[in-house]
């Protein structure tokens, strides 16, 4: 088997020096023609400040949470982020739906705190995978700042706010429904094709 | 009585403020001028925040720098390393007491305003030598007092390379020496006045091994072994922060405009441009104009320098001292024995280009075996590389 293989490898000589080699300055005369010629090429830097990144469609920016059409927290509480998170940096209390609020009737779960520590997050989107309700999504925000470690943890209202601020914007669409969530979201869709069963599970947070 | 005192030395107090305040402003604005010429080298855009084209980024670095707290690591001795960053920049200030800053004629008048802080050193150069080699020194002892093994290292490492280079950077002049009767850099540079004459005509082999073991000796890219960071941290100035570690800077930049007036001034006729200057016009505006062409000559040699900092990359150590030892001090032995050959002969001068220019490729065919032979030794691998469409 080895020996097969050593057959298809060609022996390669290392190539001959000559003069201009062992000379050393051709190559140096080389290497400063090209350095020289960079310094009249167009700059690549972007001034940041002024000039903002046009980012890929699947950044990963900050979390937000998801309402749905009647207003109230998609989130179902059912701990699958949190689960998921390698950062462990999700928090959640669940508590039950009001069962005497009639906006509240069609709910059994929601949570009652919803804490992400911002700080703590590596933004690897795998909270936005494991959601099945697609209450909690990553948007394009890159740049957020805190004054103090506390200012960083974002509550259940923030992220709610974080969601009001940005679904109307085009870079980050509220993709819920839409197919174009995540891989897990395509999971999801290609199994509404084929297995009836699955069917449901986007759609029990809201009718 | 004061006056007579004034009069006799304010010439000299006068060139020595010129210098005093020019190197650390130059120092300081080296390193903006060195971030800038990476940065487009690299297709960025470099510092330009701080005023207008960032032109007060080197105040705003100095500002900070001097405001930094003094930080003194509880493990070092403290009095060698405090003093070990003044060394370096009192050495590399000094070599300045010899070097013209401008146009300077060798017989004089030595009153009034000159640009050189002692006129007349007939050991010029010998000077500069002694002295500047001293800021090894600093290196040794920085490194030594930080007790931190990686600061020795690199100060070993910076040792040996100061000792290997400082034996062809003193051969390779001992030609221009022979040349022109003196070691006294106003009388190297008037020499030179016709284009035709400028040493570098006549010794191109001893120009360039000057300029690469002058670099050597300024721990610059692609010699600064002593403070390679993916070895050695950061070398012999691990353990220095804030003001002292910016002198280290200060004697490191100090030594390049050094290295650079001294090129100019040896090989390229100083401030002598035959066709816009005047050797012999005594006004203020032959003056400045000479000094112009001498700045701008320096400045072409800064950049070149700079450019070679971001072109090449840094030397192996066995490299560096084979370099030294096997390529420049052989070379530079042959090219003052072609110049003694010459002058002892009274042949033209140009017998001595093209015996440079001889002895420069013997060496490269020499090489050449030498460097297939290691390729092809038994101990080194073979490069062998997949055919295609295996696997």
């Amino acid at each position: 088997m080895s020996a097969k293989r050593e057959k298809k490898v060609t022996w390669v000589e290392p190539p001959k020096m000559g003069i201009a080699e062992a000379l050393y300055l051709p190559a140096i005369a080389e290497g400063l023609s090209t350095t020289f010629k960079h310094m009249f090429q167009p700059r690549k830097t972007k001034q940041y400040p002024e000039e903002t990144p046009t980012l890929p469609p699947n950044y990963r920016g900050i979390h937000r949470l998801n309402r749905d059409e009647k207003g109230r927290v998609k989130c179902v509480a059912c701990f699958l982020c949190a689960t998921a998170c390698p950062a462990n940096c999700i928090d959640i209390v669940a508590a039950a739906a009001p069962k005497d609020d009639p906006n509240w009737a069609d709910r059994d779960k929601y949570p009652a705190k919803f804490v992400i520590d911002e700080l703590r997050c590596i933004y690897c989107g795998m909270c936005e995978e494991a959601c099945p309700v697609d209450a909690i999504e990553l948007t394009s925000i890159y740049n957020m700042t805190g004054k103090s470690r506390d200012g960083m943890l974002f509550d259940r209202e923030k992220l709610l706010d974080v969601f009001d601020e940005t679904s109307k914007r085009p870079g980050d669409p509220v993709r819920t429904h839409r197919g174009a969530l995540g891989p897990a979201s395509e999971i999801i869709a290609g199994a509404q094709k084929s297995a009836a069963p699955m069917s449901n599970i986007g759609e029990k947070a809201g009718p | 009585m004061l006056v007579e005192l004034w009069n006799e030395y304010w010439p000299l107090l006068s060139a020595m403020l010129v210098v005093l305040i020019a190197i650390p402003t130059l120092g300081l604005y080296m390193t903006y001028i060195e971030r800038k010429v990476a940065a487009a080298m690299q297709d960025r855009i470099g510092p330009n925040r701080v005023g207008p084209l960032g032109l007060l980024q080197a105040v705003a670095d100095g500002l900070k720098i001097f405001l930094k707290e003094q930080v003194v690591p509880a493990h070092v001795d403290k009095w060698i390393y405090l003093t070990a960053p003044a060394i370096g920049v009192v050495t590399s200030m000094l070599a300045f007491a010899v070097v013209p800053f401008g146009p300077v004629s060798p017989e004089g008048p030595h009153t009034g305003f000159r640009f050189i802080i002692a006129p007349g050193v007939e050991i010029g150069l010998v000077f500069i030598f002694a002295v500047s080699s001293l800021s090894a020194y600093a290196i040794i002892l920085g490194g030594w007092a930080s007790n931190n093994k990686y600061s020795l290292y690199g100060a070993i490492r910076s040792c040996a390379q100061f000792i290997s280079y400082e034996i062809p950077l003193g051969m390779s002049v001992l030609g221009v020496f022979a040349i022109t009767g003196s070691m006294n850099l106003e009388k190297i540079v008037y020499q030179q006045s016709s284009f035709l004459e400028w040493n570098i005509w006549w010794q191109p082999l001893a120009a360039l091994i000057f300029f690469t073991s002058a670099l050597a000796e300024s721990n610059r890219l692609p010699f600064d072994l002593s403070e390679c960071e993916q070895e050695l941290v950061g070398g012999f100035h691990t353990e220095y922060s804030g003001i002292k570690f910016v002198l280290f800077f200060l004697a490191e930049y100090t030594h390049v405009v050094t290295i650079s007036f001294l090129t100019v001034l040896l090989f390229f006729g100083g401030w002598h441009l035959p066709g816009l200057t005047d050797p012999a016009d005594p006004t203020a505006m032959g003056t400045a104009l000479r000094l112009l062409v001498l700045l701008a000559k320096v400045g072409v040699v800064v950049f070149f320098i700079m450019m070679l900092r971001w072109t090449l990359p840094r030397f192996r150590f066995d490299q560096l001292m084979g370099l030294a030892w096997k390529g420049f001090i052989p070379l530079s032995l042959f090219n003052l024995l072609g110049v003694m050959i010459v002058i002892s002969l009274d042949l033209s001068p140009y017998w001595m280009t093209l015996f440079s220019l001889i002895v420069f490729l013997v060496a490269g065919a020499l090489n050449v075996s030498q460097l297939n032979n290691r390729l092809r030794s038994p101990s080194s691998p073979t490069i062998r590389t997949r055919a295609e469409g295996a696997y």
